[in-house]
């Protein structure tokens, strides 16, 4: 689609190097960093069916599809926040304490619509919080959401005692386990939100107002962006969605304790950093994010393709965040040279 | 600011007493939290001021104590380590390990410090070298540690300490128990290294004037680099004391902990902007920490739970420390 050098080669062979590297070097910087996580998702697709003979099922495919949902969704809210210049590093506990809410909620009520407004709105209100601590208290964002992280994990295990709730009605459990047309639904749930994300960050002027504030918050005040209502904005989002992602994940799993979900927030990370955007604010896109969540998770399903030890993931994990980083900042000295 | 110069520069006499003067202020309100709290659970609970509760106390604060001392470090140089707990953890599995099939101390702590200076040099490189903002490349690191520690022990407890490791935790010598006998040696040498020496002046110039130190021909990096070793390696010591008190080496052990370390590091008035430290301050926070922590544990109120209320207090503290900064 965004690369037709790529997906020509026989038309790339007729024309001569420099023609080639022109055309690339013509591209857009975006549209050429997205390519190369394309291009390397693809090689890791081929890769994995070459090793093994598992990764090419449907159900394999489909499983895939559905965990990466899961991470996108959360991790396109962070990939808000970090377009800012910011991190929201709470995003995991958010999951916990809402998914702990919404099925605390719906045992006692039986009431999903209750469930799912409890869990949305729990997200969202923590994200505020996170927003307001940053810019009203003006703590950098790591320490707020990281001191948030805590304060929810704590929270949480406060109120479900150390029990485990499981056993929603079926129609709940459709938001995470059911299908339409053999796609999971969280697959379209994704699908949406890309398109909304997309459309949010690059055709709106709040969303370009967010770029502008990650790239130099100074010069987006003096052109009249309101910086603090922005960042307001991009943790409430980032909040939300961890309250969307909370439901979906408490309707797969059909069970709840205090620790649910807490573990998504490195693999959040990990997926927009990936995904090209940059820590330094400014730098990235929503597309980028989808890339990067189906290319992080592709590497875990190898892995278990591949009989390794899920210990070894978050190990994985954290190698993968410092080198995509690292691989980021080596492209943007080259393109400053 | 001003003060910054007066400490990169450490001239005897009147401007070094009057910025320890202004450093008393921040600390100020640290001792403050820490009368409030000692008050508030000397009335809501009934063992709170026995003596064996406060030394309770102290030797428990000590495992925290050789964690924040370093965090102290590293913050003031703008910087964070998310890893510190994670490698705490991992010290921990492999010194037990170590420990158990030698059945002695000495290889066992090595490979522990081993583990710690391996994880300070990465940190280091990578924020030093490869210029990742700390707060990520340390939760890389930290996803690693975790990781190897669930890989090294396969999820299961390591049990079997000798008693030879035991004592640094139960021991005493002189009367006074053992692990206080680490964290006073510590404290003193980071004080001494901190406040009297070339190095220190240096760690605290590195935060406020990363650039000045450069042109000043001072290798910034090294300086950086050796903060984060410094790190590693009492995570390491730190996972002496910590198999020792729970005789056992676990793949969850210490992981969080790193939030009890920055916690008490900010309490004690240590910025995590503008280069600004102080070690006894730090020493007030732990102690914060720790009668928080101890006073809850007397109310039956869970683990899980007080690290809620450590986080409220250090939204507290920077409160205070920013409606202060408002002020001057």
């Amino acid at each position: 689609m965004k690369t037709p050098t790529l997906s020509s080669p026989a038309g790339a062979s007729a024309q001569n190097a420099s023609g080639l590297q022109g055309l690339w070097q013509a591209l857009p910087d975006p549209v050429r960093s997205v390519a190369f996580r394309l291009l390397a998702l693809g090689l890791l697709c081929l890769a994995l069916s070459l090793a093994s003979d598992a990764f090419l099922t449907t159900t394999n495919i489909v499983n895939v599809l559905r965990q990466a949902a899961l991470l996108f969704l959360l991790a396109s809210g962070v990939t808000l926040v970090i377009l800012t210049a910011g991190l929201d590093l709470s995003v995991g506990a958010n999951v916990a304490m809402s998914a702990c809410l919404a099925a605390t909620l719906m045992k006692a009520t039986g009431s999903i619509t209750l469930a799912v407004f409890a869990g949305l709105g729990c997200g969202l209100l923590i994200g505020i919080a996170n927003g307001l601590l940053i810019t009203l208290l003006r703590l950098p964002p790591f320490i707020a959401t990281y001191g948030m992280l805590w304060i929810l994990h704590g929270v949480t295990y406060w109120f479900m005692k150390g029990e485990t709730i499981h056993g929603f009605p079926p129609a709940f459990r459709a938001i995470g386990s059911g299908h339409w047309l053999g796609i999971p639904i969280p697959v379209y749930l994704m699908v949406a939100f890309l398109f909304i994300g997309v459309l949010f960050a690059q055709r709106t002027r709040w969303g370009q107002e967010i770029y502008a504030v990650g790239a130099n918050p100074e010069a987006a005040r003096l052109s009249g962006v309101p910086v603090k209502s922005r960042l307001v904005l991009v943790y409430a989002v980032s909040g939300a969605m961890a309250g969307l992602a909370s439901l979906i994940f408490l309707a797969r799993l059909n069970s709840a304790e205090g620790d649910i979900g807490e573990a998504l927030t490195l693999p959040a990370i990990a997926a927009v950093l990936i995904g090209g955007t940059s820590l330094f604010g400014g730098v990235g896109s929503v597309f980028g994010t989808l890339v990067g969540a189906l290319i992080l998770t592709l590497v875990l399903n190898g892995m278990n393709l591949l009989a390794i030890s899920s210990n070894w993931q978050p190990v994985v994990t954290g190698v993968i965040v410092v080198l995509a980083v690292f691989l980021d900042n080596l492209t943007r000295k080259g393109d400053r040279k | 600011m001003h003060e910054m110069t007066v400490r990169a520069e450490p001239v005897a006499g009147v401007g070094k007493l009057i910025a320890r003067l202004k450093h008393a202020g921040s600390a100020s309100g640290a001792l403050m939290m820490l009368i409030v709290l000692c008050a508030v659970f000397a009335f809501s609970t009934e063992n709170f001021l026995d003596g064996a509760n406060l030394v309770n106390v102290a030797v428990q604060s000590t495992i925290l104590l050789l964690l924040a001392l370093p965090m102290t470090l590293i913050i003031m140089t703008e910087g964070l380590d998310l890893s510190m707990g994670a490698v705490l953890t991992l010290a921990n599995v492999v010194l037990a390990t170590v420990a158990v099939n030698t059945g002695g101390v000495s290889l066992a702590l090595l490979a522990a410090l081993g583990v710690g200076l391996a994880f300070g040099l990465v940190n280091g490189t990578l924020v030093s070298r490869l210029g990742i903002p700390p707060f990520v490349a340390t939760l890389g690191t930290l996803g690693a540690a975790q990781g190897l520690a669930l890989v090294v022990t396969d999820g299961q407890s390591v049990v079997g300490i000798p008693a030879s490791v035991q004592m640094f935790y139960s021991g005493a010598f002189l009367g006074v128990p053992a692990p206080i006998w680490i964290a006073g040696i510590a404290y003193a040498a980071f004080h001494g290294v901190l406040y009297h020496t070339r190095f220190g002046a240096n760690v605290f110039a590195l935060g406020g004037n990363r650039e000045a130190l450069t042109l000043a021909g001072v290798r910034t990096r090294l300086y950086l680099v050796a903060v984060y070793v410094i790190g590693g390696l009492m995570a390491g010591l730190a996972a002496l004391l910590l198999t020792a008190r729970i005789s056992s080496g676990h793949p969850t052990a210490a992981l969080g902990m790193e939030f009890d370390a920055i916690a008490a590091v900010a309490v004690g008035g240590t910025s995590f902007e503008k280069g600004k430290g102080w070690l006894l301050g730090t020493l007030i926070g732990v102690l914060a920490v720790g009668v928080l922590r101890n006073g809850l544990n007397l109310m039956g109120v869970t683990s899980a739970v007080q690290v809620s209320a450590i986080g409220l207090l250090v939204i507290l503290a920077l409160m205070i420390d920013a409606f202060r900064g408002k002020q001057s």
